[in-house]
């Protein structure tokens, strides 16, 4: 991407923000809705963003910063282009969830709420997503890998890799 | 467009006529006899699994064959047989296929579809001398239970309010504007006896009396849905199979109180039941079921959606209705209680998804037969979600005060590989672990307290013999200390002290003194922290102490962890008279930590030895074992 193509994107990504605001401003309570928004907008939450958020709904920065640190799904990072979620609920946990995150661990050499340095993946280890019959359970953005095990974690980045090689 | 009474009984009359196909096969006018209904589980757990790529297939066949006026198909929610997902039940057969692939979609098709002949090899449980007479109900996980909460899921297509209003639904509201007064629902609820749900017990009605006793023009109804107890599912699957319910019931709450806004506090986590709900919400205003004038009665309720951010704390109520209002989720003192001064500063009432699913049912069935249901102190049913080491994990709804036994053996169908029945845990990290020996404690509020642990919102996690209980409770401290929110020292100081001598005592640097430290430590946290999280984070450790005492002496004595769990008490060995000189585990091993050939026995080097387990797994003679 170009360096005018980067912030005419960077405009958009704005307006749809400001957009969400207007739409939530007059509820009470909004905060954590704009929050959530914005993050799909931007995919992260930025300094930036919380700045133009703490304008428009005159809360002081602080203020929001500390909402956004406080629940784990904002994140003040960027993501991969593949978010991998492994659950540590205790039906995963029990079923050897710790084994499959360490072998993520290893085979990305990234650690938890990490990036690769390419861009490409993320690793988080996640709260029950609820799927606990397919125990243990790891997801990949919206696609989810059920009744798995430490050895499965090798086909699923190649399953990736693959993906992009062809782009 | 608002509908009037009259006009929801047609739509009610019309509906229950289409789906006599599921509730009664036998009366549907033979004419009609080519309609055939496929039910399509689509909770997460089989989407999961593919279930929605089984309904699209589905439907281009039927498409293609011209069928499409007489097979319908229909996602319903959970069955609640989540372990042998997707699910696919074809009415009026009644007859239920799991593990469904898509490729199997054609076969299904062809026999059973078109020429009515079932696929045995995709049915649900054994069939006896190859006869199907009722695939469902021979089935003991199905037979043992008794679906109140649940009765809708799995049943109808939660996205269809129609199919809830032929069910019975939003009936009960009817009745509640039109023959009761709020205090005689306030009465009602009281006499069922039914108490909260999510996890303390606290009956319904009382809770509903205090806030509606408040001389306050404002006030909030909100729902619980931030089911944050790893490895319950339950309330998900309320909301993904049967939403209405929920919001029926808050209607009614609203009525009894005096509120008219309420709030669904729900995971974000859920997805697909947060736009469940999103779309039975619009149905619902649609129809005039929310919004002014309720079916005509001069009654205002509106309801709104909020979504969690990961909080587990914010399923405390407190900081649950700090969340709503847009804050940081921090739990505050009580009193004040929130049916005095909850939301927003007002009296609020606060209860969970499968205490309002529970509601209309009572206004309904009455408050004498909800209270014959269950025990004396504990009426109705509980859902389960029973999870981890068991062979049919899933949903369970059964009346208060079944035993342990019945539900993982019975139901649940018993530990697979042939493996030992060691513990249950209950309440998840608020809760303790229930041994073998109490397998026939009859389950209730009271008794599950009484053996130091807790319902919870009902989660059921069971444990064999390879779990090691003082690596469960590191876990669960684990959880506790990551989710504290921070605001009073003995949850935020006392619990990352607590997981510091547990892990000490995971990595075989224990000692004896430490046992003691927990104890003292786990009763002043209980005594001290401000919310629920904190004053129940240290039960998952008291209850393994009272349950495994042996297995933490183990620990810090022996240093060894008899369940073969705790990595760094490990040793790998080797059996010389079993192994073959292969060298597969030397290969393989990372440390290189093996040594040995053809002519020399294989051994360990202990000192560089990680502990890995990649020899073991691989050796194909079953030659190294590991030494607790």
């Amino acid at each position: 991407m170009s360096s005018t193509e980067l912030n005419q994107n960077a405009t958009e990504q704005y307006q749809l923000l400001l957009a969400a605001i207007a739409r939530h401003r007059n509820d009470r309570g909004a905060l954590i809705p704009i929050l959530h928004e914005a993050q799909e907008i931007f995919g992260y939450l930025p300094l930036e963003v919380q700045r133009t958020i703490s304008e428009e709904l005159n809360i002081p920065l602080a203020e929001i910063f500390g909402v956004v640190s406080f629940y784990s799904q904002f994140s003040i990072y960027p993501k991969g282009k593949y978010r991998i979620n492994v659950c540590m609920g205790t039906a995963c946990y029990v079923k050897g969830s710790g084994d499959i995150l360490d072998k993520f661990k290893e085979r990305l050499s990234i650690d938890i709420g990490e990036c690769t340095e390419d861009g490409r993946y993320s690793l988080d280890a996640c709260r029950c997503i609820g799927a606990c019959g397919l125990a243990p359970v790891v997801t990949v953005n919206d696609e989810v890998f059920g009744k798995l095990n430490a050895d499965d974690v090798d086909g699923i980045i190649d399953r990736f890799e693959k993906l992009e090689d062809i782009k | 467009m608002s509908k009037t009474i009259s006009e929801i009984h047609e739509i009610r009359a019309k509906k229950q006529k289409d789906l006599l196909i599921r509730t009664d096969p036998s009366a549907v006018p033979t004419k009609e006899g080519g309609r055939m209904h496929i039910l399509v589980c689509g909770g997460t757990g089989c989407t999961s699994s593919n279930s929605l790529k089984i309904m699209e297939e589905l439907e281009i066949l039927i498409r293609t064959s011209g069928m499409q006026d007489d097979i319908k198909i229909v996602k319903t929610g959970c069955f609640g047989l989540c372990a042998k997902g997707p699910i696919v039940m074809l009415y009026p057969d009644h007859i239920m296929y799991t593990l469904v692939q898509p490729e199997d979609v054609n076969e299904i098709f062809d026999s059973h579809v078109k020429n009515g002949i079932p696929v045995k090899r995709l049915l649900a449980g054994e069939q006896k001398d190859g006869e199907i007479t009722n695939a469902l109900d021979s089935l003991d996980f199905f037979s043992r239970q008794m679906r109140i909460a649940l009765r809708n899921c799995g049943a109808i297509n939660p996205e269809d309010i129609d199919e809830y209003i032929a069910r019975d639904g939003y009936l009960a509201l009817e009745k509640v504007l039109t023959e009761m007064e709020p205090e005689d629902v306030i009465d009602e609820i009281k006499a069922s006896g039914l108490r909260g749900r999510g996890g303390g017990g606290f009956p319904t009605g009382v809770k509903w009396n205090f806030a509606a006793a408040q001389q306050e023009h404002e006030k909030y109804v909100c729902c619980n849905a931030d089911e944050g107890d790893p490895g319950a599912f339950m309330d998900r699957s309320v909301l993904e199979g049967d939403p209405h319910s929920v919001i029926e019931a808050m209607i009614i709450a609203g009525y009894a109180i005096g509120a008219s806004q309420g709030y669904i506090y729900v995971r974000a986590e859920y997805p697909i039941a947060v736009e469940r709900l999103d779309i039975a919400i619009r149905q619902a205003r649609e129809y005039g079921l929310l919004g002014e004038d309720i079916l005509g009665k001069g009654f205002n309720f509106n309801l709104e959606l909020r979504l969690g951010a990961g909080a587990f704390v914010c399923g405390e109520e407190t900081a649950l209705m700090t969340s709503v209002e847009g804050k940081r989720g921090e739990p505050r003192p009580r009193p004040p209680f929130p049916a005095v001064k909850g939301l927003f500063g007002k009296p609020t009432i606060l209860n969970n998804v499968e205490t309002y699913a529970n509601i209309p049912v009572i206004i309904l069935g009455g408050a004498q037969w909800f209270s014959s249901i269950g025990t004396e102190k504990s009426k109705g049913t509980k859902v389960f979600a029973i999870g981890g080491k068991i062979n049919n994990t899933g949903l369970v709804e059964i009346p208060m005060g079944t035993t342990l036994r019945e539900i993982i053996f019975d139901i649940g169908g018993g530990i697979p590989n042939g493996k030992k029945f060691k513990a249950a845990q209950t309440g998840g990290p608020s809760g303790g672990c229930i041994p073998a020996s109490e397998l026939d404690t009859p389950i209730d509020y009271d008794s599950l307290i009484a053996l130091g642990s807790m319902m919870g919102s009902g989660g059921l996690i069971v444990m064999d013999e390879d779990t090691c209980m003082v690596d469960l409770a590191k876990f669960f401290l684990e959880f506790t200390v990551d989710e504290s929110c921070g605001k009073c020292p003995p949850c935020r100081i006392g619990v990352k002290r607590m997981l510091e001598i547990v892990t000490r005592i995971t990595e075989g640097e224990g000692c004896p003194e430490d046992l003691e430290l927990l104890e003292i430590l786990a009763r002043n946290i209980k005594a001290g922290a401000l919310c629920g999280l904190g004053q129940t984070a240290p039960n998952p450790v008291l209850s393994t102490m009272k349950y495994f005492k042996d297995e933490y002496l183990a620990h810090v004595i022996d240093k060894k962890c008899p369940a073969g769990v705790c990595r760094s008490m490990l040793k790998f060995l080797i059996a010389q008279d079993t192994c073959k000189r292969c060298g597969i585990c030397k290969k393989n091993c990372p440390a290189n930590a093996i040594s040995g050939d053809k002519n020399t026995p294989f051994s360990i080097d202990q000192d560089k030895c990680i502990k890995c387990g990649v020899c073991m797994e691989k050796c194909p003679f079953k030659s190294i074992l590991k030494n607790a």
